[in-house]
């Protein structure tokens, strides 16, 4: 080793004699891959993150994840209904194309077009008027406070070059060819895309003329993106340092990163809140031993459970330290909308006691407690599998007995998810895609209606007509104080009707070299912006 | 020969078509491809849609039809995940997976037989034992512990070799190759070797086990009592004799090394069909699986057909019994 560090040094000596000016290099590896490059094509964490470094939104959200202007410098609120958006001047895409208006218009556009998987950006009925080349409203039929939440991801592509390569609409899975935007990218941001093979390899280097050059905090030149999906080759590849930082880590490999010199976790609780939903709607649970009625439709018996799962357990033994219990369906955390604040927290959780969850569900006719079946992903979620596991020996302490079926995510997605609903008591995870309250509310916790997709993530189909009322007055409010009452009022009541039993929020676990410093966001998106290599 | 030849792709039609109608009767097992196509906040409407518009709506036959239609078509669809038609997909990773298959085949056949014939020659001797002990950890150990013991080893504790991919990479038209600079010959060293050690142990075994038969027989005795040097008894006679056996097993192996790359490459991050392959399970990509099923068939097929046409070439004994019309 000695030796190979020697010729490596000697190596790198004479390299750096003939090329005095290299830059610097940040390669990386995450688990899975960027299937595309179009930023409309899928609306998930890790593709939205990879290209918000390529393509930027008329907003974007700084390291704290505080809202902060990009492409636009300013925006007001000229009628309640009417929105209006100041553009930046002298932006240029990669292309070297001028950015304007009609950018803005035609990309709102082609977010909603079919094939786009971003339409809930701009809801279907906004208007998008350009009233000259720097200024663009967006005129909606309700007063919407939220309409820029979700902004910092609807990324702004130039109109010009999508007409000229055939990528106005957003590549459609039956049609025979793959779109133009699917493997080339134009978009405004620090870094642009040099060479992307979906699965293998993406390269990008650092953007001269961006914007925000004078103000940058970062030093990189050239990115290299790996994806390496199995967990024992991504931990190696970093302790190997042919990567500066990798993630996820699992948590059993946080002390090898640690102990390896030159490496070290970067770990923080992120915006996911993981939780277990009961069918609180049919009369009869499809997977129970009770015939003829629901338990959980009796509040006692789900505070029975919910008492009986001790979450500090959880968190010692199968997260190892790395959860934050929670008692909100939203992660308390900076940047999020209506949730606790973590310093002052204004929810708390139903205490852990076996004694009293028997008395509930004494109370509730299970004295002898009863059979339910339980749905649980094992490749979705940090340890997700171990969770239920030990949820089904804590339940087993109050008589509960628990049939776990835990399947890939695949098959799990399919069985539980909407239309189906196949399933009496569930594990999922949720992060609110806008960083609000609302979409908490309105996703998992309002009614459940298939044609208006009100609550389509409401596996368990909990429903409180005043909670959904609520939720409707939460959306078109926009006196900051008074939503801010009526989001803390939903939360009570769901709370309340013990809705759902939330466990934590997991962590986001990246483990880093010594040769980078990185920011770490808590909705695990990594921005190369706030990246310097030593 | 041309019949046979004839007779073989007719054969092989059979078995592409059966493996793609399995195929599909187990798709249906693998779980939905909707939920992972889209993000969280995409209405049930357009997910109801998108499911329509893919077929996963119709019967199981009317997706297999289908997919016959279109394949006898040349036309093998568009990949769910990544977008793009799955031929160039499957055209793009198939370099990656046939070198290091061939690599790890020849690693297998340049160490097995001589090991073997060694090992058949000298069996008492302690080098043979070293061989057959060492050889036992290669035909017990799992690819995927081998492969992450070697990246322990020569990745992360020394430092010697890189632990994923391929390296560098040179275009030859269409063919992408890692085997004309030293970073991807580096890259390939242990993949290679992790995917050829069952195929080494397995020749070796196999060709020791020859030896000793053939050594045994008549013919050896005649020619060494017609004074032949020791060199020719070995190898011009006895060694070619062991090779019929040989040449079955190791064909066969061929297609399975094709094949069971999947392991190999998912613990290494080689860029081949079967990381694609194993990355489409997950995602349930259907016009992918179904591909790579059908291509891998194609290929034991193929490969069945050479090794009867060696046999030929081999085994003169096939050759008379052809031209006397015996059967």
């Amino acid at each position: 080793m000695r030796l190979k560090t020697f010729v490596a040094a000697g190596a790198l000596a004479a390299v750096a004699a003939a090329m005095p000016a290299q830059g610097k290099e940040l390669k990386f590896a995450f688990q899975g891959s960027l299937s595309s490059l179009d930023p409309y094509a899928l609306n998930e964490t890790f593709t939205l993150g990879f290209l918000g470094n390529v393509y930027e939104g008329l907003v974007r959200r700084g390291a704290d994840l505080a809202i902060e202007p990009a492409l636009a410098t300013k925006w007001e609120v000229v009628e309640p209904t009417r929105w209006r958006f100041h553009l930046r001047k002298g932006v240029k895409f990669h292309n070297g194309n001028a950015f304007n208006a009609d950018d803005v218009v035609f990309s709102a556009n082609r977010v909603r077009a079919d094939g786009s998987d971003l339409k809930t950006r701009i809801a279907a009925d906004v208007k998008v008027e350009k009233v000259d080349d720097y200024t663009v409203d967006f005129v909606t039929t309700k007063p919407n406070p939220i309409i820029f939440v979700e902004w910092a991801t609807w990324s702004i592509m130039d109109k010009e070059w999508a007409e000229a390569n055939n990528a106005v609409a957003p590549q459609s899975v039956t049609a025979g060819d793959a779109n133009f935007a699917t493997r080339n990218t134009n978009g405004t941001g620090p870094f642009m895309v040099t060479a992307h093979e979906a699965d293998v390899k993406t390269t990008a280097v650092v953007n001269p003329n961006w914007w925000d050059n004078g103000a940058k905090e970062h030093n990189v030149s050239k990115v290299t993106f790996t994806p390496i999906g199995s967990d024992a080759t991504r931990v190696a590849a970093l302790l190997s340092g042919q990567v500066d930082m990798a993630y996820p880590v699992p948590t059993q490999d946080h002390p090898r990163v640690n102990d390896n010199g030159g490496t070290a976790m970067l770990v923080g609780p992120e915006l996911r809140t993981i939780f277990l939903g009961m069918d609180q709607h049919r009369d009869e649970l499809l997977y129970s031993n009770i015939k003829g009625k629901n338990p959980f439709k009796d509040k006692r018996v789900r505070e029975a459970f919910y008492r009986a799962i001790n979450v500090d357990a959880i968190k010692k033994v199968v997260m190892r330290g790395l959860s934050t219990p929670s008692a909100l369906m939203v992660a308390p955390a900076p940047g999020i909308n209506g949730g606790d604040t973590p310093s002052n927290p204004a929810f708390s959780r139903l205490g852990y006691d076996v004694n009293k969850s028997k008395q509930l569900l004494a109370d509730a006719g299970y004295g002898d407690g009863f059979e339910v079946g339980m749905d649980c992903p094992n490749n979705r979620y940090v340890n997700d599998e171990a969770i239920c596991t030990a949820v089904v020996s804590m339940l087993a302490k109050v008589g509960v007995k628990v049939n776990l079926n835990a399947q890939p995510k695949a098959k799990y997605f399919a069985k539980v998810l909407a239309p189906k609903l196949d399933t009496s008591f569930y594990l999922l995870g949720w992060t609110p895609g806008s960083f609000d309250s609302w979409n908490v509310l309105s996703n998992l916790h309002g009614c459940y209606n298939k044609d208006t997709g009100n609550g389509k993530f409401n596996l368990g189909r909990y429903c409180n007509p005043e909670v959904d009322a609520l939720t409707d007055k939460v959306l078109t409010e926009t006196d900051a104080g008074k939503r801010g009452g009526m989001i803390k009022e939903a939360w009570t009541k769901t709370l309340g009707d013990i809705a759902y039993i939330p466990l934590h929020q997991q962590a986001v676990a990246w483990g880093v070299s010594d040769k980078v410093v990185v920011k770490q966001r808590a909705d695990n998106q990594f921005a190369w912006r706030h990246v310097t290599v030593k | 020969m041309l019949a046979l030849i004839i007779r073989r792709v007719i054969q092989s039609v059979v078995v592409m078509l059966t493996v793609a109608l399995i195929a599909f009767t187990l798709f249906r097992f693998v779980g939905d491809p909707i939920a992972q196509m889209v993000g969280q906040d995409t209405s049930l409407q357009d997910r109801e849609r998108l499911r329509q518009e893919l077929g996963l709506n119709d019967p199981i036959m009317v997706q297999f039809g289908n997919f016959v239609v279109n394949t006898v078509q040349g036309n093998f669809g568009i990949s769910f995940r990544i977008g793009r038609p799955v031929n160039e997909l499957i055209m793009e990773r198939m370099p990656a997976t046939l070198e290091l298959s061939l690599i790890a085949a020849l690693f297998a056949l340049l160490v097995g037989i001589p090991m073997g014939v060694y090992t058949g020659l000298y069996p008492e001797k302690w080098l043979s034992k070293l061989f057959l002990t060492v050889s036992l950890m290669g035909i017990s150990l799992p690819t995927f512990l081998i492969g992450i013991l070697l990246i322990l080893l020569f990745g992360v504790i020394l430092g010697w070799l890189p632990t994923f991919g391929r390296g560098a990479v040179d275009q030859f038209g269409w063919w992408s190759s890692g085997l004309f600079n030293a970073d991807g010959i580096r890259a390939i060293l242990m993949p290679a070797f992790t995917l050829g050690m069952f195929q080494l142990t397995l020749i070796m075994r196999l060709v020791r086990s020859e030896m000793l038969e053939v050594l045994r027989t008549d013919y050896i005795k005649f020619a060494r009592a017609r004074g032949l040097s020791n060199r020719a008894v070995h190898f011009g006679h006895a060694l070619k004799n062991t090779l019929v056996p040989v040449i079955t097993i190791t064909g066969l192996q061929l297609g399975s090394i094709i094949a069971f790359a999947i392991i190999t490459e998912t613990v290494f991050q080689w860029p081949g069909m079967g990381l694609l392959f194993i990355q489409a399970v997950d995602f349930v990509d259907i016009p992918i699986m179904a591909t790579y099923l059908i291509l891998i068939a194609a290929f034991f097929v193929i490969i069945n057909l050479i090794v009867d046409l060696l046999y030929f070439a081999v085994d003169p004994r096939l050759r008379v019994e052809r031209a006397v019309g015996g059967h």
